[in-house]
């Protein structure tokens, strides 16, 4: 595995687009060649090496390279979207599209992220250490096929709208979360660890909730069905069992109806 | 002698009315009286007349005072302003007619500018939601001859949109709607006792911030599944009576407005009721439309769907059009600081958004295109009085039924001031040869 460095040496005025960080981009490159890949500040082209000293190597292959973000990136956006494996780290926060339709691969952001974080997301590993913003794992807007596969695991808390019109994948958020929570599914998990507002699987079709705290405001398409012992993320603990959401429309298997489940620590 | 001009289009809210009266002198240089129209409408036409109006652009100076400029200084300066800036934004667009508009598209295009309307504090939601799961609308003649279920939802047509009852929604007699009020049940979703929700057959006083759960409870009510004793404040029950009544209709229609547009969950309200607008049709027909306010704000989604493909917050800084509200969107911008320079037109956001995206406004070369004096005008660096749209010069509008009406000219404009469309063609112009394309 080879390493590249990124040292930030300059704030963008506006948000930084940095499409190009990413192991795909950087695979095979000398920092120079690094240094000079695209970027946009508002309608300005501007490179990599405006904004970011680059020191290291990077693999021949995406998978054979790790990126190291040595600083904040509160005003950077993009970091790591659409990367099909390899490693980005940041040491610090990162801005809105973190992980944005990633395939595959691993990303680190020690801070906080914005918005958008794992949007359409297929494959791979996000992990955050501080909170999120909105739109966790969500499926971009119109699209109604959103995040397929990967895990995601915010550290803090997160927003509103996780995992909107998820179809696989997990997404674990260890603190609180506000409102709308896999509204749409079709399929996928979600866990919450810590308390959630309300409007849990609004809409909902298919798919699994666990939620450890306590929902503010129940949604009135869940109906209880029973009470079990389960073992999630490594906590074993007994759930209620609700079904739902009993508004929206469900597929038949073997002349069964097919409802979203909710578990609601007991 | 006076002349009267009779079918003048008010360009008022949304509702576009196109059977107001107008009295002018003789010469066409002076509106005396206006009829037919609400006292919004009134007072937007004899607003054109008043004494105190600015009629020659204004340049802030650094002592807060204005300067008198001429049309082609402030031509040139918007001109250099969004040639120079590397991401300008070009907003508002509601009050001001198509024609204006896709000028407007030429020179965002050009300026790779963001574009947005005020739907961004309105309806912006409600078209998320429709380009999420659809949206089975009709027309607002449709309604006035055929719908027998009316939902008022989050709105207060009796204040917003004052003729709108009378014309079509509540009282008038239509050709399958002949007792007119009698003809027709009215349920009214509001949390407050408003003066639309007083007429009501049916007020559901739902509680601030539950409408998504309230409008899952009747879709599962319409299925005769299980509900919880009280959702949102209102006993199931309730909630079941109302569900029988809309399914008993023979055309039902939800109106809804920015209480449920702009209140907790935003597009997913909407969305919830396209799905009950959506479950409905399997008893019988229902459609449901948004109570648009500006009366060009649907003409704005119109003219950037068309030419951009996207109706609103779209952003041309990489030289194509990109579209993600919460990114995209004007107070995400302002407020995350992501723009370097402002042309407001047809709009005042100086008085409707939060002080936090207005004070970067006064921080950056701005330009405000509008008639009146605004709180927006008064932070911009820039402000150039234009003609009344809709009173002193025409242009094709779109009413909130998606319904394009043309607008008329009643007045002159004082002399030598330009409309939109004239300033924002001579600013094109400016664009064009600073770029070295002309």
């Amino acid at each position: 595995m080879a390493t590249v460095t990124l040292k930030p040496t300059k704030v963008p005025e506006l948000m930084l687009e940095g499409y190009s960080i990413t192991p795909d981009a950087f695979a095979g490159k000398t920092p120079a060649q690094i240094a000079a890949l695209p970027a946009h500040e508002g309608k300005i082209h501007v490179t990599l090496g405006d904004f970011f000293e680059v020191s290291g190597n990077a693999g021949a292959t995406a998978a054979e390279t790790d990126i190291v973000i040595a600083g904040d990136c509160t005003r950077v956006k993009y970091i790591g979207s659409k990367m099909t494996a390899g490693t980005v780290k940041v040491n610090g926060n990162a801005d809105m599209y973190v992980g944005g339709w990633m395939k595959g691969g691993k990303i680190h952001i020690t801070g906080n992220v914005d918005s958008f974080c794992g949007m359409q997301m297929q494959g791979g590993e996000i992990l955050i250490d501080g909170n999120a913003q909105n739109y966790v794992g969500c499926a971009y807007r119109g699209d109604w096929r959103g995040m397929k596969g990967g895990t995601i695991r915010i550290k803090g808390s997160a927003g509103n709208d996780i995992g909107t019109f998820m179809l696989g994948g997990t997404i674990i958020i260890e603190k609180d979360t506000f409102i709308h929570v896999s509204t749409h599914a079709e399929g996928g998990t979600v866990i919450l660890k810590g308390d959630v507002e309300g409007r849990v699987g609004g809409q909902m079709v298919k798919g699994t909730i666990y939620v450890f705290g306590t929902i503010k405001f129940m949604m009135p398409g869940f109906k209880k069905v029973d009470r079990v012992e389960l073992e999630v993320d490594g906590t074993k603990a007994t759930f209620d069992h609700y079904i739902g959401d009993l508004g929206e429309r469900h597929p038949k298997s073997k002349g069964k109806e097919i409802f979203a489940d909710l578990y609601v620590k007991a | 002698m006076t002349k009267t001009i009779t079918d003048v289009v008010c360009p008022f809210c949304g509702t576009l009315c196109d059977d107001i009266e107008v009295i002018v002198s003789d010469d066409g240089k002076k509106l005396i009286e206006v009829d037919n129209a609400c006292v919004i409408g009134t007072e937007k036409f004899l607003h054109s007349q008043s004494s105190d109006r600015i009629t020659r652009p204004r340049m802030h100076q650094e002592d807060g005072s204005w300067k008198e400029i001429s049309y082609d200084e402030a031509v040139e300066y918007t001109a250099q302003m969004l040639a120079k800036a590397k991401k300008p934004l070009m907003f508002g667009w509601s009050s001001t007619n198509c024609e204006a508009q896709s000028v407007g598209n030429e020179i965002a295009e050009m300026s790779r500018a963001c574009c947005d309307n005020t739907a961004a504090t309105c309806h912006g939601t409600s078209l998320i939601a429709i380009q999420d799961v659809g949206l089975p609308s009709c027309t607002l003649g449709e309604i006035k001859n055929r719908a027998d279920r009316i939902i008022f939802w989050g709105c207060n047509p009796a204040h917003a949109h004052p003729r709108h009852m009378s014309r079509y929604s509540i009282f008038p007699r239509g050709f399958f709607t002949g007792k007119g009020q009698m003809s027709r049940k009215l349920i009214v979703v509001d949390p407050r006792v408003t003066d639309t929700a007083k007429m009501a057959d049916i007020h559901l006083q739902v509680e601030q911030g539950q409408d998504y759960e309230l409008l899952d409870a009747l879709r599962v009510a319409f299925k005769g599944e299980w509900l919880p004793d009280v959702v949102a404040g209102i006993p199931s029950e309730k909630i079941r009576e109302a569900a029988d009544v809309l399914k008993s209709g023979r055309f039902g229609i939800i109106f809804f407005g920015m209480g449920v547009t702009q209140s907790l969950g935003k597009n997913h309200n909407i969305d919830e009721a396209i799905a009950v607008t959506k479950d409905l049709n399997e008893y019988t027909k229902f459609s449901i439309m948004p109570m648009r306010g500006h009366y060009n704000v649907t003409g704005s989604g119109e003219v950037f769907a068309w030419q951009f493909g996207f109706p609103y917050a779209v952003d041309l800084t990489r030289g194509f059009a990109r579209y993600n509200p919460g990114d995209t969107s004007t107070i995400d911008l302002l407020t995350r600081g992501e723009i370097d320079a402002m042309l407001t037109i047809g709009s005042d956001p100086g008085a409707h958004f939060p002080i936090s995206a207005v004070k970067p406004i006064a921080n950056m070369p701005s330009v405000c295109i509008d008639p009146h004096l605004t709180p927006t005008s008064g932070v911009s660096k820039l402000h150039v009085p234009v003609a009344f749209n809709g009173v002193e010069t025409g242009g094709n509008c779109y009413r909130m039924d998606n319904v394009p009406i043309d607008c008329r000219k009643v007045v002159e404009p004082p002399e030598g001031m330009l409309t939109d469309e004239e300033f924002l063609i001579k600013v094109r112009d400016r664009l064009k040869q600073l770029k070295g394309a002309a």
